[in-house]
């Protein structure tokens, strides 16, 4: 029988990888970007879990929320790295650091 | 004969039905989770997208089978409808050279698998310690009615205690598409485009001319 226990560990294994992922591939932020959704999506197999196996409505009522604010996060990320890239000509987002005002 | 052979039938359906559950949980557990690794290590970000995708459809069956069906097809729509096509649009569009992004890669490795080690041993020792018991039925603000569908026990919270909320997640969303409209958007000087203010601020004076014309002369321009 598949118990709670089963769906927090997909979702501290999914969100191990996110983070693994922001860590491997620290010059290619359009894979940061991705890890960062596998991230909220841990977080929403969570709340969904807990909802279910606890009987209430509002866990799920949460992960719409957090769906929302991934949505969000994703076209304002892609819109701020398009314009990196049209004034940079990369990517490689270790030398952000060197933009002054 | 009957009385007999029906309890069997009903503890065999109910037998079937957890194994059939615990089969796809398996399946789906195993894809999301495998698919999600490939999406950090794949050399081409367009493969990334994809297995990106993969892992929210997997996600998605986790969520089905916990009851949760309007999330599922939330996470179909949104974000394999929305959100992957918005990164396979950007991966494709900007020109870059993506074996150079990967030089780091060989080097991050043995520090970032340490991290998440100690990270992923860290979360199961804190949830094995964690034992707060079975929820109190009072405690719950909005119990799952056993009869309503999921979509309607949604909706009928969603529209009432949080419809502040509901409003202000799509506050998020218009702000994060005019944000996004306002920072790509760019002035392109080799387009004649209509100024509305200049329009109305012309007057026939400005554009026009009433000349007396001499007969037998001819027309000054």
């Amino acid at each position: 029988m598949i118990g709670l226990g089963h769906y927090l560990a997909v979702g501290a294994i999914l969100f191990v990888m996110g983070v693994f992922g922001i860590f491997l591939n620290r010059k290619n932020v359009i894979i940061i970007l991705m890890a960062i959704e596998l991230i909220l999506l841990a977080v929403n197999i969570n709340l969904v879990a807990f909802s279910a196996f606890l009987g209430d409505m509002v866990g799920q009522v949460f992960a719409m929320f957090v769906l929302t604010v991934a949505a969000g996060e994703a076209a304002i990320g892609l819109a701020i790295l398009v314009i990196y890239f049209r004034g940079r000509g990369t990517i490689a987002v270790d030398d952000i650091n060197q933009m002054k005002g | 004969m009957h009385p007999i052979v029906k309890p069997r039938t009903e503890l065999s359906g109910a037998l079937k039905k957890h194994v059939i559950q615990a089969v796809a949980f398996y399946l789906f557990a195993t894809l999301v989770i495998a698919s999600a690794a490939l999406t950090i290590l794949a050399r081409n970000p367009v493969h990334s997208v994809l297995w990106l995708i993969l892992a929210f459809f997997n996600a998605a069956g986790l969520f089905l089978i916990l009851g949760a069906e309007f999330i599922a097809m939330l996470l179909v729509i949104v974000y394999v409808g929305a959100v992957a096509v918005l990164f396979l649009f950007v991966v494709m569009m900007l020109d870059v050279d993506f074996a150079e992004l990967r030089a780091g890669f060989a080097k991050y490795l043995p520090f970032g698998t340490l991290l998440a080690i100690v990270l992923l041993a860290e979360i199961i020792l804190s949830v094995a310690a964690w034992n707060a018991g079975a929820i109190a039925p009072q405690a719950r603000v909005a119990p799952i009615a056993a009869d309503a569908p999921n979509i309607q026990a949604l909706g009928s919270l969603l529209y009432t205690r949080y419809l502040y909320l509901f409003e202000g997640a799509g506050l998020v969303l218009l702000v994060a598409m005019i944000g996004a409209i306002v920072l790509t958007h760019r002035k392109r000087g080799d387009t004649r485009q209509q100024n509305v203010s200049r329009q109305n601020r012309r007057r026939p004076d400005d554009a026009t001319r009433n000349v007396n014309q001499p007969i037998g002369q001819g027309v000054e321009l």
